[in-house]
């Protein structure tokens, strides 16, 4: 009975949070409700039996990507959007489509496919299980997944690097790292 | 023990605790400046009370009657916020920590008015078997206090304060979760009192040479940076960044930041000794409620050797520019924790 009351609560939250995040007009009140958002998701994979991922989930995507969201935002000083007048045609036909896709949605897992709810501790949820699924059964999926990261790093190392022209103008001692965040005091 | 009694019990240890917790913010302000008056030479407070031991008492009622100045074009929201988010995230991390063994109290009768029921309980507030990932979890939310607090102030110092410590802050957080990894290994489980107790007869993980030493000294350093302490507290220089991201903040607001550091800092070294130095094992003697509270005085040793080695090398060392505090984060420590981990790891799977 608690765990239906706490799913719900926390279900609640994260759904009021993703809608909050589309309907703020500051990008910094979006990035914000996207927070509320993975940590009400660490508190439904808790909630799961599965502390493990609700502790990394904190730890990576509350902690560290959204870290990075709102530092980006605040670094383009990204304001207050601009409201058009077009929206009114995709709200009156966009929310309708969004319910009818989501009753489909619940009506076809609810009735049609066969599954059961789901028990707590019936899934792997220790750090050995999913140490142990992770570097057996998932090694591929992981491997690739690296890969892809790597591949990702390496186009954020490219874009973030300043043409040579502009390099070879500065001082020779001028510090790579962040330059803009370093202080103007090296270029004169 | 029933619900009503293990309720009531949480509730005194929780209160109990973070009493304690806060008493020595209080009083790790109080240490930093009398070691760095005796490291230079000076005083420091003498006048308030013996030894200057009352002056938190002042500063906090100083504090209290400041004038709590809101600027005109500050975010609201966020700049009150801020100070609030760096406050509960920091205090957060003592929840899971473990300074004892356990206290058993048999039943006592007082008078023949009533009983009370015989008391077993740990020594910790509680005990999560991802008791370390919840420590490093709130150290990651942590960062937001600081970066809120800099963009809410609307002021270009306190944005680049603190856009450079959360920017440290994240970076040094990955060498630091990385240099935990070896004890992880040798202690195969998460829950912070399992750690403590692998660690029985000496074997405490800083003396197992050379994984666990190396991992401690990444731990401390990359713990010195996520905690903006000098040599790596540029993003609060007082000669670069006016105050860095606290600049816009009086009374109560810097209070809380201030607070917040400080209680970051206890948190680091309750990790340190619990990891590393072997929490509360120590000569214990005696017997009955002596024996029960040694473990807790060696604890607060071990914590307050840590927070003093805080205090010693912020007034010991000059601190690092900004582009070499973030190159010796990511191109000196992270591959020494990796490098670390593969080692130990090796070492682990080769000779058991």
């Amino acid at each position: 009975m608690l765990h239906l009351i706490l799913f719900l609560f926390f279900g609640t939250i994260c759904v009021a949070g993703a809608i909050n995040l589309l309907a703020q007009s500051h990008p910094i009140d979006s990035a914000l409700s996207l927070i509320v958002v993975m940590a009400s998701l660490a508190a439904e994979y808790l909630l799961l039996g599965a502390e493990f991922v609700a502790a990394v989930q904190v730890i990576v995507y509350a902690g560290a990507i959204m870290v990075l969201f709102v530092i980006t935002i605040m670094l383009l000083n990204a304001g207050k959007e601009e409201r058009t007048k077009g929206s009114r045609v995709a709200i009156l036909l966009g929310v309708p489509g969004v319910v009818i896709g989501a009753v489909l949605v619940a009506w076809t897992l609810l009735f049609r496919a066969n599954t059961s709810a789901v028990t707590l501790g019936a899934l792997p949820g220790g750090p050995q299980e999913i140490a142990r699924l992770l570097f057996h059964q998932f090694l591929l999926p992981f491997e690739i997944t690296s890969v892809l990261i790597l591949i990702a790093i390496m186009g954020a190392v490219v874009l973030a690097s300043r043409p040579d022209a502009v390099a070879k103008r500065h001082h020779t001692d001028t510090p790579k790292a962040m330059p803009e965040l370093v202080g103007a005091g090296k270029e004169h | 023990m029933g619900i009503a009694a293990f309720l009531i019990i949480s509730i005194i240890k929780s209160v109990a605790v973070i009493g304690v917790l806060l008493t020595a913010v209080a009083y790790s302000v109080w240490l930093e400046r009398k070691v760095s008056a005796h490291i230079q030479n000076r005083w420091g407070p003498t006048r308030v009370g013996p030894f200057g031991l009352l002056q938190p008492l002042a500063d906090g009622a100083k504090f209290i009657f400041k004038e709590d100045l809101t600027q005109p074009h500050v975010h609201k929201p966020l700049y009150i916020a801020a100070p609030m988010i760096a406050m509960v995230f920091a205090i957060t991390s003592i929840s899971v920590v473990p300074f004892g063994n356990s206290i058993y109290i048999p039943e006592t009768h007082v008078g023949h008015l009533f009983t009370i029921p015989e008391i077993d309980t740990p020594l910790e507030i509680t005990d999560l078997n991802i008791g370390l990932l919840l420590i490093l979890g709130v150290t990651s939310m942590g960062v937001y206090g600081v970066a809120l607090a800099g963009w809410a102030s609307n002021n270009k110092y306190s944005l680049l304060g603190g856009l450079r410590a959360s920017a440290q802050m994240i970076s040094y957080e990955v060498s630091l979760g990385l240099s935990l990894i070896p004890v992880l290994i040798k202690s195969g489980s998460f829950s912070l009192r399992s750690i403590v107790e692998s660690q029985a007869h000496l074997h405490w993980n800083f003396f197992y040479f050379p994984f666990g030493t190396v991992a401690f000294f990444t731990y401390l350093i990359s713990a010195y940076a996520e905690t903006n302490r000098t040599p790596f507290d540029l993003p609060e220089a007082e000669s670069e960044l006016v105050a860095g991201y606290h600049t816009e903040y009086s009374a109560m607001k810097f209070a809380m930041f201030f607070m917040a550091e400080y209680a970051n800092m206890v948190t680091v070294a309750c990790l340190a000794t619990l990891l590393f130095f072997g929490g509360w094992l120590g000569p214990v003697f005696g017997h009955g409620l002596l024996s029960m509270f040694l473990p807790i005085i060696w604890f607060c040793l071990k914590v307050f050797f840590f927070m003093f080695l805080y205090v010693w090398v912020r007034w010991t060392l000059p601190r690092f520019r900004y582009d070499q505090l973030m190159a010796f984060g990511w191109k000196v420590l992270l591959p020494l924790a990796v490098a670390n981990i593969v080692v130990t790891s090796l070492y682990v799977a080769l000779t058991s």
